[in-house]
């Protein structure tokens, strides 16, 4: 009963004399259970019941005196009961309003009197002995502590032996049973009322999230969070706020009310004081506190109780699959619980239980708390590490919060991701298992050695120190098995303080050791978690040039994860890496001493690697911009020295994806200098320089400035070699980018490139294809490169390629196959092999891209195949294939599918098959389109698709005139013409005449007949002439 | 001193001396006599720095603490063994001090560290050097078991022919491979920072130093 009252009755705030009771649900219960007890306890125990209280419990009663009966002497204001003890003192005496009780018999009675007053005497009494147990059994019960209790109580019995002390114990006995059982009840009252945690207030939300949206059927029009940063426990309320249990703040647009601004915090969720005018939310309680999102929402939108309960099977569902992994962790505490419960050794349980209190107590203060130990992660893992080792009772609460924590930085990470990651970074980002050594485990005698050393780091002056890192630098330090040791004896932490001091040794030691750790991606996770990086970012401040090395080398190693690079920007690293490139001209600064100092070079070395690493990812691109890193590079980039022209051009590479950067690059004149490097001996700086050449080369200029500086043709020498695959996928991709340019084809041609590639059609990896293929697509637009492909035999390997899955491969090979089969001879080779039945099926390629390249290639196949019409009418289903891809939504597909109507369209017998599967209307609906591509295409298609039947009528019916009219303001010859052709095949009806003319096609069309294409001039006048002849008839019928 | 005989003294020493010009050499000959004739003014006669003077300068300029290991820069310094640090021995060793070569300054270090002066650094030496450079653990049985086992791997890192002690072939090869060694035994160099601040104080203006240093 003593922990019970002690630790779970919630007792009002202290100062107003005596302490009052809180009137919580909780109170309530535990004081039921206490009345139960007593009431009962002359029944069950009548032997103890007689036992006499050390001291009697006294409080204030509200009960008169005449509610007492039978056994009481009662007078106006007092009561004294007939049973006393043996001094004759009354076991109960009233003097109003105090009472006295001096056994539970008498204790029993009297809350048997109470009646419905029970409560409230039982309240009064509790709060009146705050220790009660001292004044029932004696003092020295009281002081008694948990744990040996039962030790000491059967000790007691066997040292008095009399029955007045086994009486007393036996209810000492009872009394802890009845703690226990409080204990227990308010468990089951506590679980009742978990708070909210962060990771459920947004399942709930992204749940809400998925049924929002317009339209009638939608929970709620929109929900949405009041700021995109979630801190990495999971909050996303300013820090400040958290510390009052605040989770985050979401904008609610429900269907039927105002928008709402609702707190989400641990107590529960309300609606606060909204966003003020300057963007601030007011964080002031408007109104009750409900106990979740959902609750409340219903609460204030009648609409969102009423789709709600229509979609409430799907959310709950929902709810419970994303809940799961969160709930397991939470059940094991109570589950432990009860396994204990059962076991007779009652200590271990009490143990148990006020754990569990206690953790419940601090679960209260959570946001708080989880933001430290997220910062200070230090405790966080050592706390986890001992209880791996410890394998204690109460293992179970601490877990659950280490679990989560775990959790909430994953999401914290993901949400860093969305917000500045560029599409560069792929490798090495997700997180490694972080497996630690078991202690049980035989560990290498490298390990006791390190701890050795860690220890002296610890607590030696600076000579002792540098002694131990320098022996530990002897370690093999690129040895996983070394730089968990150095992790887990906690040399970690020591590495990085020393970095903080002011010992300049102390500090190049311990950065020689961490370059070497962080090739490790654990090790790397530990040091950002550590907050290392900040302190090395610091250093790069340092006057000394070896310091500036070595830190910006370790965090070249650490900044390979987004976390690390985003804490790199954000300390201010990356503007301090990129001054490091500029050391190299300052050679004026006085000589420092030279003892520990590297050379200028150097340092711009490792500040190129470190911005090598952080420009993986997009804001670290754009800050290096900003910084004014680009012609820093550039100036490096004409030194002569591999070691430092490689992290140069690999940055450059990296950041050669942003717009910004490429049009730098060539204002730099970088171009000249890339060009200048494949010529380099080096394998890595020529795949890098050929890498950047790659991402430039999307730009025309670049293009003409690789052939001017004569990039082509090392490029083309590059290709003869093809052991290394990185550099030969980076070469093939810079060519293929190259020959987009026709000059550039033409020289490639002449170096005899084509050859060689078509002969890395086979047996290369798919990054090297898809280059390769690329490449050759671009080479055969020309008619030269087209018969060099076929007498080289690379059709045949190219056709093979149609099978593949990977899409950027089927989209160059499908596009390369077409610019083959320009050729009627490539033609028959494609035929042959059965080519354009793999391009048709390509068409069912869920991928766009693949399915508009297959459309546009099937377009030379179906001009150029003999029996082109037999050939696509042997495709079983592929017509209405075809026809219902007009159904699309995508542009390019629309076009190209088009192109390929207009070629099947010229054979009569397949167009009355696509006319059946309804072509006219999918292409009339087509016909609004502002795109000039698919205008020009769909007025072929348009035109091509009139032979047939009464199609003309029907494109007239299905309102594709007017539209089409409005094609000839566009400002493209090509759909001038092939508008004017779909006119003038339109024309030939009548009715489409009479739209025509009030759509005012005739001026237009006039204007056209002066065009120098004779194609358009023909057309145009075809269309007036029809037009015109149908005014005539028109003129005729009426005079006649 | 006149200002010929300072002429003829700087234009001497600056002659034996490759790491100091003349205007440097001068400043530290006037910062040399400023400060033995403070202390000539408290003591009486004495012609020259001696150690207790000396002792001062490094430990307030040079942050240095060690109490032996001054006493061996002291006697790095006096190179005639006189007791005193004459002009010419203070500009010479601070020549090496400030701006020595590695090989110098590995020559000077091993001398400091070679506390008998036979050639050697002895274990017993590295335990008397070492000795203080731990926290005394109030958990540990020994405290000495420590420095024991600090020496034993210092000796394991640089004892090239593994005859327990370290001669000067075993420093210089262990320094050449890890320069954070040269000061194994002890800082007998001064740190970079009290340093760069000497070297603007002394060579803008000597007489303003020894305010510096009073201060």
């Amino acid at each position: 009963m003593g922990v019970a009252l002690g630790r779970l009755v919630q007792w009002t705030a202290p100062g107003h004399g005596t302490r009052a009771l809180e009137k919580t649900p909780l109170n309530e219960a535990i004081m039921k259970e206490i009345i139960m007890f007593a009431e009962s306890f002359i029944y069950k125990y009548p032997q103890e019941a007689k036992y006499v209280f050390v001291e009697p419990l006294e409080w204030k009663t509200d009960l008169d005196p005449s509610a007492f009966e039978s056994g009481y002497v009662v007078s106006a204001t007092t009561v004294k009961s007939e049973e006393s003890d043996e001094n004759g003192q009354p076991l109960l005496f009233l003097s109003v309003p105090q009472i006295k009780v001096r056994s539970f018999g008498q204790l029993s009675c009297l809350l048997l009197i109470a009646k419905d007053t029970k409560l409230k005497e039982a309240q009064a009494c509790i709060e009146g002995n705050r220790n009660p147990i001292a004044k029932i059994l004696g003092l020295d019960y009281n002081t008694v502590k948990e744990e040996s209790s039962i030790l000491n109580i059967l000790d007691k019995i066997t040292k008095y032996n009399d029955t007045e002390s086994e009486i007393k114990m036996k209810i000492a006995i009872l009394l802890k049973q009845l703690d226990v059982n409080l204990l227990n009840h308010s468990l089951k009252c506590i679980s009742l009322e978990i708070p909210l945690h962060p990771a459920a207030v947004k399942n709930d939300i992204e749940l809400l999230k998925h049924f929002s949206g317009k339209g009638e059927q939608t929970v709620l029009e929109s929900i949405k969070y009041t700021s995109d940063y979630e801190y990495p426990n999971g909050c996303r309320a300013p820090p400040w706020r958290q510390i009052l249990g605040e989770i985050c703040y979401v904008l609610v647009k429900p269907h039927d009310v105002e928008t709402l601004c609702i707190t989400c915090s641990k107590e529960g969720v309300f609606l606060n004081g909204g966003k003020t005018d300057d963007e601030e939310i007011n964080y002031e309680r408007k109104g009750v506190i409900y106990k979740d999102l959902v609750t409340c929402l219903k609460e204030k939108s009648a609409k969102f109780s009423e789709n709600m309960s229509k979609q409430k099977t799907r959310f709950n569902e929902l709810q419970k699959e994303k809940n799961k992994p969160n709930e397991t962790p939470k059940k094991e505490a109570p589950s432990a619980l009860r396994k204990a419960i059962p076991g007779s050794d009652k200590t271990m349980l009490e143990k148990n239980q006020i754990n569990f209190g206690k953790s419940n107590m601090t679960k209260r203060l959570e946001p708080s708390l989880n933001w430290r130990t997220t910062v200070d992660s230090k405790e966080h893992r050592t706390s986890v590490h001992e209880e791996r080792h410890g394998g204690r009772v109460e293992k179970s609460a601490p877990s659950v919060s280490a679990g989560k924590a775990q959790l909430i930085r994953k999401s914290g990470e993901k949400v860093e991701e969305i917000v500045s990651e560029s599409s560069s970074e792929s490798e090495e980002d997700e997180e490694p298992p972080d497996h630690r050594q078991e202690a049980n485990a035989d560990l290498p005698s490298e390990y006791w050695q390190i701890q050795k050393l860690v220890k002296y780091l610890k607590g030696g002056n600076q000579t002792a120190t540098v002694i131990a890192l320098c022996s530990m630098k002897d370690f093999n330090l690129a040895q996983e098995t070394c730089q968990l040791a150095i992790r887990d004896v906690g040399g970690l932490e020591v590495l990085i303080n020393l970095l903080d001091t002011d010992d300049v040794k102390c500090k190049i030691g311990s950065l020689k050791i961490l370059k070497e750790i962080s090739h490790n991606p654990q090790i790397r996770r530990n040091i950002v978690d550590l907050g290392g990086l900040p302190i090395m970012v610091n250093i790069l401040d340092s006057p000394h040039k070896s310091l500036k090395c070595l830190a910006a080398e370790t965090i070249a190693n650490v900044a390979k994860f987004r976390r690390a690079r985003w804490a790199v920007r954000h300390h201010g690293g990356i503007t301090k890496l990129v001054a490091l490139l500029d050391c190299a001209q300052n050679s004026a600064e006085p000589a420092q001493s030279s003892l520990y100092d590297a050379r200028d070079v150097e340092v711009a070395r490792c500040g190129a690697l470190a911005l090598w690493s952080c420009s993986k990812s997009y804001a670290n691109k754009e800050a290096i911009r900003k910084a004014g890193g680009i012609p820093l590079l550039a100036r490096l980039l004409k030194t002569s020295h591999e070691n430092m022209l490689i992290p140069v051009v690999g940055t450059l590479q990296e950041c050669a994806s942003e717009e910004n950067y490429r049009a730098a690059i060539k204002a730099e004149r970088i171009i000249e200098n890339l060009v200048k490097n494949l010529n380099s001996e080096n394998e890595q700086l020529q795949e890098h320089c050929a890498m950047a050449i790659y991402q430039c080369a999307e730009d025309e200029e670049t293009r003409d400035l690789v052939r001017m500086h004569g990039g082509l043709k090392p490029l083309a020498t590059l290709l003869n070699n093809t052991d290394n695959k990185e550099r030969l996928a980076a070469v093939t991709g810079a060519i293929w980018k190259c020959s987009i340019s026709k000059e550039n084809v033409t020289k490639f041609r002449e170096y005899k490139a084509i050859e060689t590639l078509v002969g890395l059609l086979t047996d290369q990896p798919e990054e090297v294809l898809v280059n390769v293929v690329g490449a050759l697509g671009e080479c055969c637009q020309e008619y030269e490169n087209r018969v060099i492909v076929r007498k080289c035999g690379g059709i045949q390997p190219l056709v093979n390629l149609l099978v593949g899955i990977n899409q950027a491969l089927l989209v160059n090979v499908t596009k390369a196959v077409g610019a083959c089969a320009v050729e009627p001879e490539n033609m028959m080779i494609i035929d042959r092999l059965d080519g354009v039945r793999l391009l048709w099926s390509l068409l069912k390629n869920p991928h766009p891209d693949v399915k508009a390249s297959a459309a546009w290639a099937l377009c030379p196949c179906i001009q150029n195949a003999k029996d082109a019409g037999e050939m696509v009418r042997s495709f079983v289903g592929g017509l209405e294939l075809v026809v219902n891809l007009l159904k699309s939504d995508n542009k390019e597909v629309l076009a190209s599918v088009c192109a390929a109507i207009t070629n099947i369209a010229k054979d009569q017998e397949n167009l009355a098959v696509i006319t059946d599967h309804g072509v006219v209307p999918l292409l009339s609906k087509l016909a609004n389109t502002n795109n000039d591509k698919l205008r020009r295409h769909l007025a072929e298609a348009i035109s091509c698709c009139c032979m047939w039947g009464r199609n003309r009528v029907a494109f007239g019916e299905n309102k594709a005139v007017a539209p089409l009219v409005r094609y000839l303001k566009s400002n493209d010859a090509n759909v001038h013409r092939a508008t004017a052709q779909a006119l003038y095949q339109l024309s030939e009806d009548a009715d489409n005449c009479i739209t025509m003319h009030e759509n005012g096609a005739v001026k237009l069309l006039l204007h056209m007949v002066g065009s120098p294409d004779q194609d358009l001039q023909e057309a145009a006048a075809g269309c007036i002439s029809n037009i015109r002849r149908l005014a005539l008839a028109t003129e005729k019928a009426r005079y006649t | 001193m006149n200002r010929k005989k300072l002429q003829k003294l700087t234009d001497t020493l600056t002659k034996n001396c490759k790491h100091f010009n003349k205007f440097e050499v001068n400043c530290l000959i006037r910062l040399y006599y400023n400060l033995v004739g403070d202390i000539t003014e408290r003591q009486g006669t004495v012609n020259g720095l001696d150690r207790n003077a000396f002792r001062n300068i490094l430990h307030v300029t040079f942050g240095m603490t060690d109490d032996m290991i001054m006493d061996r820069v002291f006697r790095g310094f006096d190179k005639d063994n006189d007791g005193n640090v004459s002009v010419s021995e203070w500009v010479y060793g601070l020549s090496l001090f400030l701006r020595g070569t590695l090989e110098e300054k590995m020559k000077y270090c091993f001398e400091v560290f070679d506390l008998n002066g036979d050639g050697f650094i002895s274990k017993e030496e590295m335990f008397h050097m070492l000795k203080n450079s731990l926290l005394k653990q109030p958990s540990e049985e020994d405290p000495d078991e420590g420095i024991k086992d600090l020496v034993e791997i210092t000796l394991k890192k640089m004892d090239n022919d593994h005859d327990g002690k370290l001669s000067f072939s075993d420093y210089e090869q262990a320094v050449r491979e890890e320069t954070l060694l040269l000061e194994a035994f002890g800082p007998c160099l001064p740190d970079p920072k009290s340093q760069m601040e000497f070297e603007a104080h002394v060579f803008k203006d000597p007489n303003e130093f020894i305010d510096y240093m009073n201060n």
